[in-house]
């Protein structure tokens, strides 16, 4: 405790102050703003006030922001002290450390806490914010902790984390300090956040995805989206439950998902609070003796988390409390983590609006994202990543609101733009320096080859290697190509996957497996992407490539998905749907069909048909009606048919040797036992089957994707036909004895058919341009690779074999399917 | 303008839409991936097509019919193809979206 303080019961005798014609000031609070607030007070007018200040915490101004550095053990308690003892003594404050003003009482002008009433000329609250705490289960346990002083610091210290398992709840600014700090003192540490990126307020999710690499290249793992259920633990915090099902080991767990603003002595007095106390623009709350500031009050709708508008107001209520005019205005505020090595900037607004362009520059290689929003030739917004040394710069064009239309084109490369030609920055570097890092080929050996007469980039990649494999410094070697070709050099025109990328399909994959690429965000910023969020065009792709290569780690982004399957359903020209269960081998039951006629009854569907698929359609469903249709379906022991992905669609059979004189095999019930383990499979276009029962083909097996013809010796298995918008045989690949045995060849080929092709690429497209050879050699030849592509296969399925419906036709998901609201029924006015 | 209230910013998926019944028909309301709002008309000039279907990518929807792309902030198509959706005053405030009132009243035009 301070040397200062008044020992408790010890009240100041308030007539003192009156009989030396002072102000009594009583400051409730000592935090960062009203520490600031009296500095500008004292210094200005050192002999007007009388001072009393209380703090609920036992000691006097420190800097906050300064807890995360004590946290990790790069500072002490002592070094972030901002007002000690010598000070508070300097300007005769009375200092009230370790009392809570529990009351107000603003009749008789005074404050109480547990040792009695203290009274005021003015009174000013500065109690700052306290942290939320969300309600779940186990959340008062032991080594449940929130992050906001010096206490809360200190318990995490003194839990010996080292070694330990610590949860942080919350991907903030709050919840990324605390777990870079305990990682620091050697805990291994979990942060589960709520949202799709860390930091979502502060930042996009190209700059989050960066964030997150540099955390878990220090050992934090990151689990988003995550929804904490409970906090478990016998006695004391031991494990965190998340909705999912996830659980982590927790001996430590600190909740950082927020702050809410301290006001309840305010509400208490009836003073005029909303989200925070109201303040006027000079600081006043409703009742004319009491000022408030800090993030304890709400202006104009508005409250505040950072310390930079907080000292504005400080500068502000001085002079208030000094009787002369004084408005508060709060500026933009900017961001930064304090966590060594995680480099980030964030200022302004990002959001896309109306007329807001974005200009955005990626350096992939050094981990570099930079962005600026821009509206009417104006900076509004700025997200950096890696690089945030022209953050302030920007942060000055952003709040002077100065007019950059001159400079644009240079603008993103900071006020030293005019030395970013990229030309002239690969023109400096020395002959020795590496170009092609996979390779380790130099600058002198590209310049050597192109004058050499290597002059197309695949004649440099055929003689130096250089860019031939992850392919990363492409553009490099082209700047190279140009620099010695000089105008004879011709850039070879693009050829990406859309207007956002110059790299091409191919590459991507290519790219998203060697780099272990596992997210959208993770794949538009290592790539270069061009746009900020992709397009229509790039995103469905990525998401399909994302989940075929990592089933177990990539999260399915339904928005990235097109509106078939988003909903499960293909979109008819006026907006409805069509509803086609599955109906395996095309066998049904008089049940299903029985089911089929209800659900078509029930819902007014206007059109029940045969499809070319053998099996039934539901044409004309309303979108609201789908989930209780799903579900009256599924009662009925039907699934999706999928028929509306780029996925498994059907397996046409014939009646085979079950019923059929000229049968050679069951073809009903291996196209039946394809179906179900194939179905739920997601590919880069759609894949159909057909399994005949001879060479009679009555199932057109080999016009299909795959197409299985039984034989007496066994099954030809052929694949990449085609009779939709080319009409084309199969190739046969092998012909086996045993059913197991042509499963597993159709398995695996489904599975290269995944890993390998270009998105909307059918196989008849796809095995062109990789040989049958090739497909043969992987999935027939060599027995280990099939092996291991059906387990490859299988491990997808292990998420993906599972019916769409009966995850959307549960009963709490139906209202996100109809309309939000209904603003045709209400009346009007 | 007066605006009234349709739901919670929450009822609608990132990168999505809902609709929103009105007497000039429904009402697509858009939330980007930074959680801006806008509002347009749900009927592509080009076929009618459920703009709120579409794939949303940056401040732009593309109609899931035929692949026009919308620029929301206006309402109109993008390059080559032309035509302009009616786009109404959406905003959102303390989570809740708030719509331009008028689309209570019948004759609303
Ligand atoms: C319902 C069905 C027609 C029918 O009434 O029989 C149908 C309907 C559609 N077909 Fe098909 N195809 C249907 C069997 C076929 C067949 C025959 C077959 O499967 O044996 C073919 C030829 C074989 C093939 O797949 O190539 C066929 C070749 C196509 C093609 C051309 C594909 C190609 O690569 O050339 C498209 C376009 C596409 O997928 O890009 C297409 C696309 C479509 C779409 C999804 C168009 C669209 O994108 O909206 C149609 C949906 C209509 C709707 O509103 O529901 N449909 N379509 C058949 C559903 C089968 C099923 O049970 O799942
Ligand atoms: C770990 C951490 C890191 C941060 N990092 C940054 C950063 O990098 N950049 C940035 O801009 N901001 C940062 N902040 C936020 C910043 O610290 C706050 O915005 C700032 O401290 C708020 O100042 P204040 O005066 O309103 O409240 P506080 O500084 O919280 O002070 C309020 C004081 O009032 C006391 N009090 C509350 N109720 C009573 C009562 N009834 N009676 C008596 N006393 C009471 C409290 O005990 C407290 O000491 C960080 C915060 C934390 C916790
Ligand atoms: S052939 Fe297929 S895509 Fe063409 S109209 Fe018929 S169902 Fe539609
Ligand atoms: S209806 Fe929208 S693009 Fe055709």
């Amino acid at each position: 405790m301070s040397a200062s303080a008044i020992p408790p019961g010890l009240a100041p005798v308030p007539s003192a102050a009156v009989q030396s014609g002072k102000t009594r000031l009583v400051v409730i609070g000592a935090g960062m703003a009203s520490g600031r607030m009296l500095e500008h007070l004292l210094e200005a007018a050192p002999d007007r006030f009388d001072v009393t200040l209380f703090n609920a915490e036992p000691r006097g101004n420190y800097n906050r922001l300064m807890l995360s550095p004590v946290l990790s053990g790069e500072k002490t308690y002592e070094e972030i002290v901002t007002h000690d003892d010598g000070w508070y003594a300097a300007q005769g404050i009375t200092c009230r450390f370790g009392e809570a003003v529990t009351r107000i009482d603003r009749a008789a002008r005074t404050v109480h806490t547990a040792s009695g009433e203290t009274p005021y000329d003015a009174l000013v609250i500065g109690t700052g914010s306290a942290p939320f705490i969300i309600p779940v289960p186990g959340k008062d346990l032991p080594g449940v902790v929130t992050y906001r002083d010096l206490e809360d610091t200190n318990a995490m210290i003194d839990a010996g984390v080292a070694g330990k398992n610590a949860v942080v709840i919350g991907g903030g600014l709050l919840g990324l300090e605390a777990a870079a700090g305990m990682a620091a003192r050697g805990a291994k540490v979990t942060v589960i956040h709520l949202m799709g990126h860390l930091m979502e307020r502060q930042l996009d999710p190209a700059a989050g995805y960066l964030l997150q690499r540099d955390l878990e290249r220090r050992g934090i793992k990151v689990h988003c989206k995550g929804a904490t259920k409970a906090i478990l633990g016998d006695g004391k915090a031991e494990a965190v439950l998340l909705e999912d099902g996830t659980t982590y080991p927790a001996d430590l767990v600190c909740m950082a998902v927020g702050i809410r603003p301290e006001t309840r002595i305010a509400t208490d007095a009836g003073l005029e609070v909303e989200r925070g106390i109201v303040v006027d623009d000079a600081l006043r709350t409703s009742d004319p003796h009491i000022f408030a500031l800090g993030e304890c009050v709400e202006h104009c709708g508005q409250v505040f988390g950072l310390v930079a508008p907080l000292y504005d107001q400080a500068k502000t209520l001085a002079r208030t409390l000094m009787k002369e005019d004084a408005v508060f205005a709060p500026v933009q505020t900017a961001t930064k983590l304090k966590v060594t090595g995680c480099d980030l900037f964030s200022a302004g607004d990002f959001a896309d609006g109306p007329d807001r362009e974005d200009i955005v520059f990626r350096d992939p290689g050094r981990g570099i994202y930079k962005r600026l929003v821009l509206k009417d030739d104006r900076i509004i917004g700025v997200v950096m990543y890696g690089d945030t040394a022209d953050g302030n710069w920007f942060y000055g064009l952003l709040k002077d609101a100065a007019d950059i239309s001159g400079t644009r084109d240079t603008l993103i490369f900071g006020p030293a733009a005019g030395k970013a030609d990229p030309l002239a920055a690969v023109a400096a570097l020395p002959p020795e320096a590496e170009i092609c890092g996979c390779n380790g080929v130099s600058k002198g050996a590209i310049v050597g080859a192109v004058q050499g007469g290597a002059c197309t980039l695949d004649a440099i990649r055929t003689c130096t290697k250089a860019s031939a494999s992850c392919g990363t410094c492409t553009g490099l070697v082209e700047q190279l190509m140009k620099l010695t070709l000089g105008d004879d050099f011709a850039a070879p025109a693009p050829a990406g996957m859309c207007k956002c990328t110059d790299h091409s399909h191919e590459d991507v994959r290519r790219l998203i497996k060697s780099m272990e690429l596992k997210s959208i965000p993770a794949v538009m910023q290592e790539l270069g992407w061009k746009t900020v969020g992709g397009c229509h065009s790039c995103r469905p792709a990525l998401n399909f490539y994302l989940l075929a290569d990592w089933p177990l780690e990539y999260q399915d982004d339904r928005q990235s998905r097109f509106v078939n399957e988003r909903n499960h359903a293909n979109i008819q020209k006026d907006g409805t749907y069509s509803v086609v269960p599955r109906m395996w081998g095309g066998v049904t039951t008089s049940a299903e069909l029985r089911a089929i006629a209800d659900a078509a009854d029930k819902y007014d569907v206007p059109m029940v048909k045969v499809t070319g698929g053998q099996r039934i359609d539901l044409l004309g469903v309303k979108k609201e009606d789908l989930p209780a249709m799903w579900a009256d379906l599924n009662d009925a022991g039907m699934v999706s048919g999928h028929a509306y992905s780029k996925g498994l669609r059907t397996v046409k059979t014939c009646v085979g040797s079950e019923f059929c004189r000229f049968g050679t095999q069951d073809s009903t019930g291996l196209g039946i036992r394809l179906e179900k383990l194939l179905w739920g499979t997601w590919t880069p276009h759609k894949v159909k089957l057909g399994v005949s029962g001879c060479p009679r083909n009555c199932a057109e097996a080999t016009c299909k994707d795959i197409g299985i013809v039984c034989v007496e010796s066994g099954f030809q298995v052929s694949v990449a036909g085609a009779a939709g918008m080319e009409v084309k045989a199969t190739e046969l690949i092998a012909t086996v004895p045993t059913e197991d045995e042509a499963v597993e060849v159709t398995t695996a080929f489904i599975q290269l058919y995944r890993e390998h092709a270009k998105y909307l690429d059918r196989p008849y497209k796809w095995v062109p341009k990789v040989g049958l050879d090739w497909v043969i050699a992987q999935v027939v030849d060599d027995v280990e690779n099939r092996r291991a592509l059906v387990q490859r296969f299988e491990i997808s399925q292990s998420v993906y074999r599972k019916d769409p419906w009966a995850e959307h036709a549960q009963p709490e998901e139906h209202k996100k399917w109809a309309p939000m609201a209904d603003l045709s029924l209400e009346a009007a006015e | 303008m007066s605006f009234v209230d349709i739901g919670s910013l929450s009822d609608i998926p990132r990168q999505g839409a809902r609709l929103v019944r009105t007497h000039l028909g429904c009402v697509a309301v858009f939330r980007t991936a930074t959680d801006q709002v806008f509002a347009l008309e749900d009927r592509c000039p080009h076929k009618g097509g459920p703009l709120s279907e579409g794939i949303v990518h940056g401040d732009r929807v593309t109609c899931p019919l035929h692949n026009w792309v919308f620029d929301m902030n206006t309402g109109a198509a993008e390059g080559a193809d032309e035509g302009v959706v009616r786009t109404f005053a959406v905003r959102v405030e303390q989570g809740r979206v708030l719509i331009d009132a008028s689309l209570l009243s019948r004759s609303a035009a």
